[in-house]
């Protein structure tokens, strides 16, 4: 397939206008998102300039965004969100996918069926009971909520993704380290995990971008401004009433994916390798 | 499931018959305990909150439970409610067309987009990052910006027909129309999940070796031959476990379906999880809300099934 089409017209047809517009289905949105963002709102609401660019750029939308709205406030919120689930989720898994990688031990399929029943529980199966349970601990509207209960959504990928990486450290390695009288847990710790860095970097990057998308758990459980994530925060306060202030929700959208998009952009081929870990393998 | 207790070492001579002495230490490296004393923690955090839950959430769905009051047990009274809920036979019939031509766009236009990506050209890596961009970005954003693309009065799309001459002013409204309501979700599903497909099925195709191409050609077979009997019969494991995350994950999507229509209009575009959310959040009925939200399990399950036998990856063809 991948023999070289040295045809320039099958070329263009079998690859560059494919990619053309598969790009351009892509991207435009994003491009959207920026235009709308930048144009004063007569020219947003006017049926008689050409919409596709900006005419009179203007800053306004990011201003009021910035200072009339919680945005800052939403965007730490999900940052420290998103943070400390990754970091629980990775513990957490590292915790699971080391045994059943290394170690022979009773009810080990058990966990592991677990584990993959777990990944496939849908979120709005668990989310009327987690509304109750929230609740009645008392958690609503904390960000307690909802650093308790990604993980659960992060946890069973992370254990996945690592079991993998684990399987790939030589096993003599280990036996090395074991002989020379370093216990089970010295040996996790002073030779597995710094062998699996690039695991933790992609099982991180995913799980965090899992965390910072996340919506229904936000949404019931986050209904005060000061507690809310970008996502919520954007769908239930730059909406007022029937009002969509257009230019500030695109510039809302554009800024809360910029983090996302920039921690992405430094570890493309780790998320691809998160990505793809599952399905590929074996 | 019980973790083996961890009582402080006997500092007697206990055992020391045949070992020199107790040690905690020697005690934490059988396999079992020190399996189980790892897996521990990370197995009670998922059973509090996803096994209660779950269980939790069957019991919720057999009481009348209106919220912040007493529940009063019902049997299986929420589901024969919803049995004789037409709306709810309209959430299951959407749900499955939403699912079903989401997933198979998915799948074709992945396995296309991946076939094209499989070339090689400059710029290889760039493009599939910026190909990526849909999967990564918080769905919700997005979905606000496609709200935005596909507004009733500003709609872009419209815009840009119109200037073509191939439609009338004002044009269709995208969102407020029951069946172009339903297309347009499942543009944006596919929008945002077929990059997923996409790289996924490429790493696949990159995993095949060239010889076998190679070997193909030389017993005579056609562009075509090769892709039915080299590459469809390789990548199958990949397609299966690629087409169930995306079809649960699409049978349950809620975010993008509640950010353009709330499921409307007049319930055309209701799913399963944005009808649970509805009857549960807004009209406060949890035990109703559980119910619905639990009868997407065997659905589910059947797809899942059907799958697995269509697609079950050592099938031979």
């Amino acid at each position: 397939m991948t023999v070289g089409d040295r045809n320039p017209l099958g070329r263009l047809v079998k690859l560059w206008l494919p990619l053309a517009i598969s790009l351009l289905f892509t991207l435009f949105p994003f491009y959207w998102m920026a235009v709308t963002s930048l144009k004063p709102n007569q020219e947003l609401y006017s049926r008689k300039v050409m919409p596709l660019i900006v005419h009179h750029p203007t800053l306004k939308h990011y201003v009021d965004l910035l200072t009339e709205t919680g945005f800052l406030v939403w965007t730490w919120n999900t940052f420290v969100v998103a943070v400390v689930s990754t970091a629980i989720s990775l513990i957490f898994g590292a915790m699971l996918a080391y045994p059943l990688a290394r170690v022979r031990f009773a009810g080990a399929a058990l966990v592991s069926f677990a584990i993959a029943a777990t990944y496939l529980v849908p979120q709005p199966l668990l989310f009327v009971p987690l509304a109750d349970i929230i609740n009645s601990l008392g958690l609503g509207d904390t960000l307690t909520s909802v650093i308790l209960t990604y993980p659960t959504l992060l946890i069973p990928f992370c254990a996945w993704l690592l079991l993998g990486y684990f399987r790939t450290v030589p096993g003599e390695l280990e036996d090395a380290a074991r002989i020379d009288g370093a216990s089970r847990l010295q040996t996790l710790v002073k030779i597995v995990l710094p062998l699996c860095g690039p695991g933790f970097i992609s099982a991180g990057i995913f799980a965090f971008t899992l965390a910072q998308n996340e919506f229904l758990y936000a949404l019931i459980f986050l209904t005060k401004t000061e507690v809310r994530t970008v996502p919520v925060g954007a769908i239930s306060e730059l909406v007022r009433g029937d009002v969509f202030y257009w230019g500030q929700l695109m510039a809302a959208a554009l800024l809360g994916s910029i983090p996302v998009a920039i921690i992405y952009s430094f570890f493309v081929e780790h998320y691809v390798a998160g990505l793809t870990a599952g399905s590929v393998k074996g | 499931m019980t973790a083996p207790s961890l009582a402080p070492a006997p500092s007697g001579s206990l055992g020391a018959r045949r070992r020199p002495a107790f040690s905690l230490g020697r005690w934490f490296e059988q396999p079992n305990v020190f399996s189980w004393l790892m897996v521990t923690p990370p197995v009670l955090f998922l059973a509090a909150l996803v096994g209660y839950p779950f269980f939790y959430g069957i019991w919720l769905s057999l009481m009348d439970r209106p919220v912040a009051s007493e529940g009063r047990f019902i049997g299986l009274g929420n589901y024969a409610q919803a049995w004789h809920d037409p709306v709810f036979w309209q959430v299951v019939i959407n749900t499955f067309v939403y699912t079903a031509v989401a997933t198979l766009l998915k799948m074709f236009g992945g396995l296309g987009l991946a076939l094209v990506m499989n070339q090689d050209f400059r710029f290889k890596n760039l493009t599939r990052a910026l190909l990526l961009l849909p999967f990564i970005v918080p769905t919700v954003l997005s979905t606000i910006a496609w709200q935005w693309i596909l507004d009733p009065a500003f709609s872009i799309v419209n815009w840009t027909l119109i200037a073509l001459h191939l439609i009338t002013p004002p044009g269709p409204s995208w969102l407020g129309n029951t069946h172009l309501a339903m297309a347009s979700l499942i543009v944006v599903n596919v929008w945002r999940g077929l990059p997923f497909y996409a790289i996924t099925l490429l790493a696949g195709l990159q995993t095949i070796s060239p010889e076998l191409y190679e070997a193909a050609t030389i017993d005579g077979a056609s562009a075509w031959g090769r892709f039915r009997y080299v590459t469809v019969p390789l990548m199958k494991p990949v397609i299966f476990i690629v087409t169930m995350f995306s079809v649960i994950f699409t049978f349950a999507d809620f975010q993008l379906i509640y950010v353009l229509t709330h499921g409307g209009p007049a319930n055309a575009t209701q799913v399963f999880a944005t009808y649970a959310f509805d009857i549960a959040m807004n009209g406060g009925q949890l035990g109703q809300g559980a119910a619905i939200a639990l009868t997407m399990v065997p659905p589910l399950a059947l797809l899942i099934l059907a799958m697995a036998i269509y697609l079950r990856p050592d099938k031979t063809t």
